[in-house]
């Protein structure tokens, strides 16, 4: 991973009035797996068209390899696409949708052979040839699109929430095939998807989207363990997040009070009176009978969620706030209505600017 | 075992209904037909009784000039008149779904007064604009005259099989390199093409049979063929018109069985190179 392959710079893409994609500042590195990461509206796949050429940005300069595409075709650029719905040709069988890019490049006869051969082998489709897309499951229409996008040797791939169609267990499965196909070829992909958990699992790093804005840019783990925003941290894993002020500052400890009660959390560079989110993952919190130095948590159980290994436990705080924490089924002492103290170590919350 | 169920004897009972009708229905269509073919061979001026087989209307015919000549001009009106408005068909279809444009509603609308409108209308207000502008009546004017009532229809079939993704494959073509043309001809064009085919025989057979344009706006000097029987008719059919539409019609089947043909072979092979 070296050299910055996509460069996005200050690119604002509106409809009409509306500015779906926000001063966005982006650099894509060469050979990492970066996932777009966000809610349906946040503007992830309409940076993705601007970078493949299908959506024109209003302003800013968008550059791949060091060039600027803006003014280019999307047939002039040297990425390739993956997209949602596939977009295979329908009159033509598989092999001719994987030769497609080859024969439009005019590339000879017994090369496309070879090539289009050597790629169906890597995504499993040997023998299929000149099946019909019709004729296919949609996991196998899934292989063949990546196919027809990696015989082109191009130097970026976009994918376009390209799991979004298949049932869960064959997504699990072709998230790890396209993690080794990524890591193999070498090649940078641009990845597409609202599900965080497919995000953490695949990408280098990730790249947070909300409203046509990056919250964050960052490696998987830095995202989950320090979310840079209030959603961030509510988006990426389950968070519980407390809207607070600062009461006092020593060193980096940092005493909040919020309606729910006092807690701690270490951070730096708050002021005292500043408004403050805490988030805390639930496999963080701790609970007991009384309360802990520096907090002042009061919570009731309300229910709990079998989930096999662990179970999670929903309290009631103060002004109808739920929070929520995990255990071990083993661990467990708790029964419903009971009082409890909660606490955290304050290392392993997250203090959040509030923005 | 012997007594069926009350639900058995209930869907025997249907079945017999429906396969009664259905040859019923079959045979109201065809009886005429049949009639005609026979009445082709008949030794008898007028289609009245049989006297006996000959194939004496079929040699007429082939002396028939005038009949001959209406014949090859329908043909050829036909086929321009299909050409001409599947070809500005296409592109309007593939306009009126892709694009997005003002007025688009009022445009698509304004294509179903052709269709709608009685045709005789649509020949007098051609007939007036080709007086006022001075076009001379002719292979011209008829050929206007039939691209007018075919353009909306083909428009219609057409659009109907332009799928809603083609967006989206249009892309995937240009992401591989194509430009706007060879995306238009290797991934456009063969998509639609069972909509452009199906406009096509559509054009073809309105044209073809079309009375109304082709009287009006024929001029003197020639007239397409169902004009001219038209014409003929006031002293009764004579059985050299029933040889010669025996001809289209066997024609007609014989191009439908080498159609039925060609596609299955074509299936066994595409199945045959599957298992290879």
């Amino acid at each position: 991973m070296g050299e910055a392959i996509v460069q996005l710079i200050d690119v604002d893409k509106s409809y009409g009035s509306n500015l779906v994609v926000k001063k966005m500042n982006m650099e894509i590195k060469e050979g990492e797996f970066l996932t777009l990461l966000g809610p349906s509206g946040c503007g992830k796949t309409t940076t993705l068209r601007m970078i493949a050429g299908f959506e024109d940005a209003t302003s800013g300069i968008i550059m791949v390899q060091g060039e600027r595409v803006e003014d280019k075709e999307p047939f002039e650029r040297d990425v390739n696409t993956v997209f949602q719905s596939y977009a295979l040709f329908p009159h033509m069988n598989v092999f001719d949708n994987v030769a497609y890019g080859l024969m439009i490049k005019k590339v000879p006869k017994a090369e496309i052979k070879t090539r289009v051969m050597e790629m169906l082998e890597m995504v499993q489709l040997s023998g299929y040839e000149k099946r019909k897309p019709d004729e296919l499951s949609g996991g196998q229409n899934q292989r063949v699109a990546i196919a027809r996008a990696l015989v082109n040797n191009p130097k970026v791939l976009l994918l376009d929430e390209p799991l979004g169609a298949l049932d869960l267990k064959l997504r699990k499965s072709m998230q790890i095939e396209l993690k080794r196909l990524q890591k193999k070829l070498g090649i940078t992909f641009v990845y597409v998807t609202h599900d965080q958990e497919e995000a953490l699992t695949m990408s280098d790093r990730i790249a947070v989207m909300n409203g046509g804005i990056i919250d964050q840019l960052a490696a998987p783990m830095e995202i989950y363990n320090r979310p840079a925003t209030r959603f961030v941290a509510g988006f990426i894993g389950e968070s519980n997040i407390f809207d607070g002020i600062v009461k006092a500052i020593d060193g980096n400890t940092i005493t909040v009070e919020a309606p729910q009660g006092i807690m701690q959390v270490t951070g730096e560079g708050f002021e005292v009176g500043e408004e403050i989110h805490v988030s805390v993952r639930p496999e963080a919190v701790n609970y007991g009978k009384e309360p802990v130095a520096g907090f002042d948590l009061q919570a009731k159980v309300l229910d709990f969620i079998y989930l096999g290994s662990t179970v999670k436990t929903t309290v009631s705080m103060n002004e109808g706030f739920e929070a929520k924490f995990t255990r071990f089924e083993q661990g467990l002492d708790l029964k419903e209505e009971d009082q409890l103290y909660l606490s955290w170590n304050p290392d392993k919350a997250v203090a959040i600017k509030k923005s | 075992m012997s007594s069926l169920s009350r639900i058995q004897k209930k869907k025997r009972r249907f079945n017999i209904i429906s396969n009664v009708y259905s040859v019923l229905i079959y045979t109201i269509l065809y009886i005429p037909i049949l009639v005609m073919m026979i009445f082709s061979f008949n030794d008898q001026k007028y289609n009245y009784y049989w006297n006996g087989f000959t194939t004496k209307w079929y040699i007429k015919l082939l002396s028939d000039h005038a009949l001959l000549d209406a014949l090859w001009y329908s043909i050829i009106i036909a086929v321009l008149s299909t050409v001409i408005s599947v070809f500005i068909a296409t592109i309007g279809a593939l306009g009126l779904k892709r694009y997005e444009f003002r007025m688009k509603r009022m445009v698509n609308n304004m294509l179903y007064i052709p269709i709608i409108v009685p045709e005789i209308v649509l020949a007098i207000a051609l007939l007036i604009i080709f007086a006022l502008v001075g076009f001379n009546l002719g292979m011209g004017s008829i050929l206007i005259g039939h691209c007018t009532f075919c353009i909306p229809y083909a428009v219609v079939t057409i659009k109907g099989r332009i799928s809603g993704d083609g967006d989206s494959l249009e892309e995937a073509s240009m992401d591989l390199g194509a430009n706007r043309i060879q995306t238009f001809m290797k991934v456009t064009l063969p998509s639609i093409m069972p909509g452009v085919m199906s406009a096509a025989f559509l054009a073809f057979t309105l044209s073809i049979d079309d009375v109304v344009m082709s009287n009006m706006l024929a001029g003197a000097k020639q007239s397409t063929l169902p004009v001219l029987i038209l014409s003929m008719n006031k002293s009764g059919v004579t059985p050299d018109v029933n040889a010669l539409t025996t001809i289209m019609i066997l024609v007609i089947v014989f191009a439908m069985i080498l159609n039925n043909v060609i596609q299955s072979a074509l299936k066994k092979r595409r199945i045959k190179e599957e298992n290879q």
